[in-house]
């Protein structure tokens, strides 16, 4: 396979235009599947309820609840906080009544489920003119108003801290994960907030502010004329649109340096905040995967409930639905919560079956591979039904190589892992463990012959370098 | 399959946790995924969906590469014999007596490998409670074909045994292992055994037939060694002047690459060698940059040697290298075993070439193993972790270097 291949292997273009960036990759796959989101609103009914899931903030160490069941809220009302960085609150995402505060075993907190009106409203947090703040009073107003929690500290891929001053914040205006919604669909006519989301950002930094979009297509609206930004262009298979790898192009981090990242929706949140004074959460989330019969966007609030825009809307029986894509999401139940870093949930069969001698007869199945059988090299444009089976089990590193070619960095991820099994801590950081996060080797996990937990190694090695 | 299944779902329990027979388990199991793909499903958080692939069919495809050179094998197996007791001078004549002369005495070596090695490894997975590891579906194909054909069975069987538990089981199984499997059964039976598998005796398989007039069962490299150290004709010559009761052509380039010559099963025939590649290769399951480092360093290795001559050997046209003995079969099927390989991609390249270098170095220059390829693959085995650390060791720099510009 290599021989048809060999680009793979090159290294990354990157040329300068002016300041920006235009990098070209070479290393990845793209994972088509059935089930693209057509670009139009499904009318299904509003999503009743919606829930705040303490485990969707990595890092999250204490989360103190502050509202009590049966309590209205509104959306912004502050109901809970980490002990461990108080300045941040995370708020409603609607306005409605506070129904269950779930938890798990040792009263772990599992999620904060609110009842929604009819309409929602919003509590006033004040229009903010950007001029008349200074730094501190812009990080104050937004750690305080439920926005925050989209801004993300690299190294760690953590909820950022308000206290530090990053080098420099990125953010991603594409997405290549499979079946990922398309940005200049879901923020069309966010121009406006987009851009005051941008020039908030641009105060927090001492650094850049990076707008990294995608460079083999024309750049959508909404972000092609955005100021106060360096707008770098990216190009080439998934993980192109992952941050992490814009960063490792852009200005990598290393041991010691903070930078920021935030996705198109929270930058979006931060300029209604300041030229609208609400925490409006409502966002565009694609509904997407074979096992959807209308695949579309629907108009929602970050934390909603899927049953009614799944139930009804599915055209087989067992299925597996999943908060985000398939490579990075979480699976969650028919009437569970899309989580709040995802605008997204892909529907696909689950995959509890056996398969008589399916290690062995030709298979028309996905694979970046081209072992015996494997033939959906053939047809590289082909999209795919796929479901939840594991497909073999797990066994030690056997194949090389592999890994290598599906990650656009400078990183021997084989090798980092090793390092993170062993519990190496020197070598995990000479390795570049700060620049990575699960999904920047999730492609890894997919493409793994001895099927390792990849993302999950990866998070363990993060909390171990954190906690050290 | 419908029965199959219900078989095994009745089964099941009598080997897990509780059952009558849960040491077993682990045989169970490979059992089970052998007939069947398992159920599982992937986790909750992560990937949700995972590549067609697994290690069951990466090691089914090597197997697969093998299969051109144990047919060749069989069949030259075969044919030697016939050349040796002057049954027949024509490739194709007599096919089928060849073949099944061939299969007679080549099968039962692929059972005993399969059996002996299959019993060590079901063993090791009762007692250390691990799974199967398919590494074994392609150590068990890959020791038969680096024997002569006349190998005790017990002796194969001996070896297997040891590779696996030496070279493989003490370190925890496929994956952990510093030496390749096969090469170490060989490396065992040529310094326990080194009468059934060095000399000129070893190599065709007479039976109770008696030689013709004037057989010698020499191999080329031997040929090429003694044309060496007598100085009285080039390598070339030599090579065409033996044996020439055989017919004029045993050793002649073309014959040579093909593969009808005396040598270890698998290993005489470039030919299918290069098939087995090209299947490794298109599939991705070998590393195409060992390959063609391995042949590379053979080469450059042999044209330095020409350029410093100072016997015939030494200045053999270097393309002869590539032909003769297990050179070929060597660098793609044991060269590229992934875990006892180079890891990082540029110190593939770096390996292959070594290998290539080392084992025209052992052929020319060492008078005890005519055959250098067997020593150069277990030798780079064990520097492979040191070359990939420096090559880890740049890439650290660069992010250190990164840090502190």
């Amino acid at each position: 396979m290599y021989l048809l291949d060999l680009g793979r292997f090159s290294k990354a273009h990157s040329s300068k235009t002016d300041m920006s960036k235009i990098v070209k990759l070479k290393k990845g796959f793209d994972i088509k599947l059935v089930g693209k989101a057509n670009q139009e609103l499904a009318d299904f009914a509003p999503a009743q309820t919606f829930a705040i899931k303490p485990t969707d903030f990595i890092g999250l160490q204490r989360p103190k609840v502050l509202v009590n069941e049966g309590d209205t809220v509104k959306a912004g009302t502050p109901i809970m906080f980490d002990k461990a960085m108080d300045q941040v609150i995370y708020a409603s995402p609607v306005s409605g009544e506070v129904v269950e505060i779930k938890r798990g075993e040792k009263r772990k907190l599992l999620e904060i489920k609110i009842l929604a009106d009819q309409t929602v409203s919003h509590e006033d947090l004040g229009k903010a003119d950007l001029a008349s703040l200074d730094r501190e009073a812009l990080v104050a107003k937004i750690a305080s108003s439920g926005v925050w929690p989209n801004i993300i500290q690299r190294p760690y891929g953590i909820v950022a801290n308000p206290a530090d001053t990053p080098k420099a914040i990125f953010i991603s205006g594409f997405d290549t994960h499979p079946l990922a919604p398309d940005y200049g669909f879901a923020l069309q006519g966010e121009e406006k907030y987009f851009q005051a989301g941008i020039d908030a950002l641009a105060k927090m930094t001492t650094g850049k502010v990076h707008l990294n979009v995608d460079g083999s297509t024309s750049t959508p609206a909404v972000f092609a004329n955005v100021k106060n930004a360096e707008i770098n262009k990216f190009s080439g298979p998934h993980p192109a649109g992952n941050v992490g790898v814009q960063i490792h192009h852009i200005d990598p981090i290393n041991k010691g340096e903070i930078a920021w990242t935030i996705s198109p929706y929270g930058v979006v949140q931060i300029g209604k905040l300041l030229l609208e004074g609400v925490y409006d959460s409502s966002k565009l989330v694609a509904l997407t995967g074979s096992e959807l019969t209308k695949a579309a966007y629907i108009k929602t609030y970050t934390g909603a409930c899927v049953s009614t825009f799944v139930k009804g809307n599915l055209n087989s029986g067992h299925v597996r639905v999943v908060s985000g894509n398939v490579l990075t999401g979480e699976k969650i139940s028919l009437d569970g919560f899309i989580g709040f870093y995802h605008s997204q949930i892909t529907v696909i069969p689950e995959g509890d079956y056996y398969e008589f001698l399916g290690w062995a007869l030709p298979s028309k199945r996905l694979s970046f591979h081209r072992a015996l059988g494997l033939l959906s090299f053939l047809n590289p444009n082909k999209e795919h039904v796929m479901d939840s089976n594991a497909r073999g089990e797990e066994r030690a590193f056997v194949q090389t190589g592999v890994f290598e070619s599906v990650t656009p960095m400078d990183i021997l991820p084989v090798y980092l892992l090793k390092a993170i099994m062993a519990e190496d801590f020197d070598e995990m950081e000479e390795l570049g463990i700060y620049e990575i996060v699960e999904e920047d080797l999730a492609l890894c996990e997919f493409v793994d012959v001895s099927k390792h937990p990849v993302q999950q190694m990866v998070r363990k090695g993060i909390e171990l370098i954190q906690y050290s | 399959m419908k029965f199959l299944r219900d078989l095994m779902d009745k089964q099941k329990p009598l080997f897990q946790k509780g059952g009558k027979l849960e040491n077993l388990y682990y045989l169970f199991e490979a059992g089970e995924t052998f007939l069947f793909s398992p159920n599982h499903t992937t986790g909750i958080k992560g990937a949700q969906v995972k590549d067609a692939i697994d290690l069951k069919r990466m090691m089914i495809t090597v197997v697969i590469a093998m299969i051109p050179c144990l047919l060749f094998g069989m069949y030259n197996t075969g044919h030697q014999h016939l050349l040796a007791t002057g049954g027949t001078t024509g490739l194709w004549e007599n096919f089928g007596e060849k073949l099944g002369t061939g299969a007679l005495l080549v099968l039962p070596i692929v059972l005993v490998a399969y059996a002996a090695g299959g019993l060590v490894e079901a063993i090791f997975a009762v007692v250390r409670k691990h799974p199967i590891n398919e590494g074994f579906l392609v150590t068990g194909m890959l020791i038969p074909l680096v024997v002569p054909a006349t190998t005790p069975l017990w002796q194969v069987a001996l070896a297997t045994v040891f590779a696996v538990v030496i070279a493989k089981e003490v370190f925890g199984g496929t994956g952990m292992n510093v030496l390749n499997v096969a090469m170490t059964a060989r490396a065992f039976l040529y310094f326990a055994y080194p009468a059934q598998i060095s000399g000129d005796q070893v190599w065709t398989y007479l039976g109770d037939a008696a030689a013709v007039d004037g057989f010698s069962g020499a191999t080329a490299l031997s040929v090429a060694y003694t044309a060496g150290v007598e100085g009285t004709q080039t390598v070339v010559q030599a090579l065409a002047a033996h044996n020439s009761v055989l017919g004029a052509d045993l050793f002649s380039f073309t014959n040579m690459f093909i593969g009808w010559i005396p040598g270890s099963i698998g290993e005489t025939s470039t030919l299918m060698a290069l098939v087995g590649a090209l299947i490794l290769v298109a599939t991705g399951v070998a590393s195409w940059k060992i390959i063609v480092s391995g042949f590379a360093g053979a080469y450059i290795m042999g044209t330095v040697m020409n350029l410093f001559a100072v016997n015939e050997y030494m200045a053999m046209p270097p393309q002869y290298h590539w032909v003769m003995g297990g050179l070929a079969f060597g660098i793609v099927f044991m060269a590229t075993d992934p875990v006892s390989a180079a890891q990082t991609e540029t110190g593939k390249w770096i390996y292959g070439l070594l290998i290539g270098f080392l084992t025209v170095i052992i052929r020319v220059t060492n008078p005890a193993y005519p055959e250098g390829i067997m020593l150069a693959v277990l030798f780079m085995n064990v520097f492979a972790p040191l070359i990939d650390y420096y090559v880890v060791k740049a890439n650290k720099t660069r992010r250190l270097q990164r840090a502190t510009v």
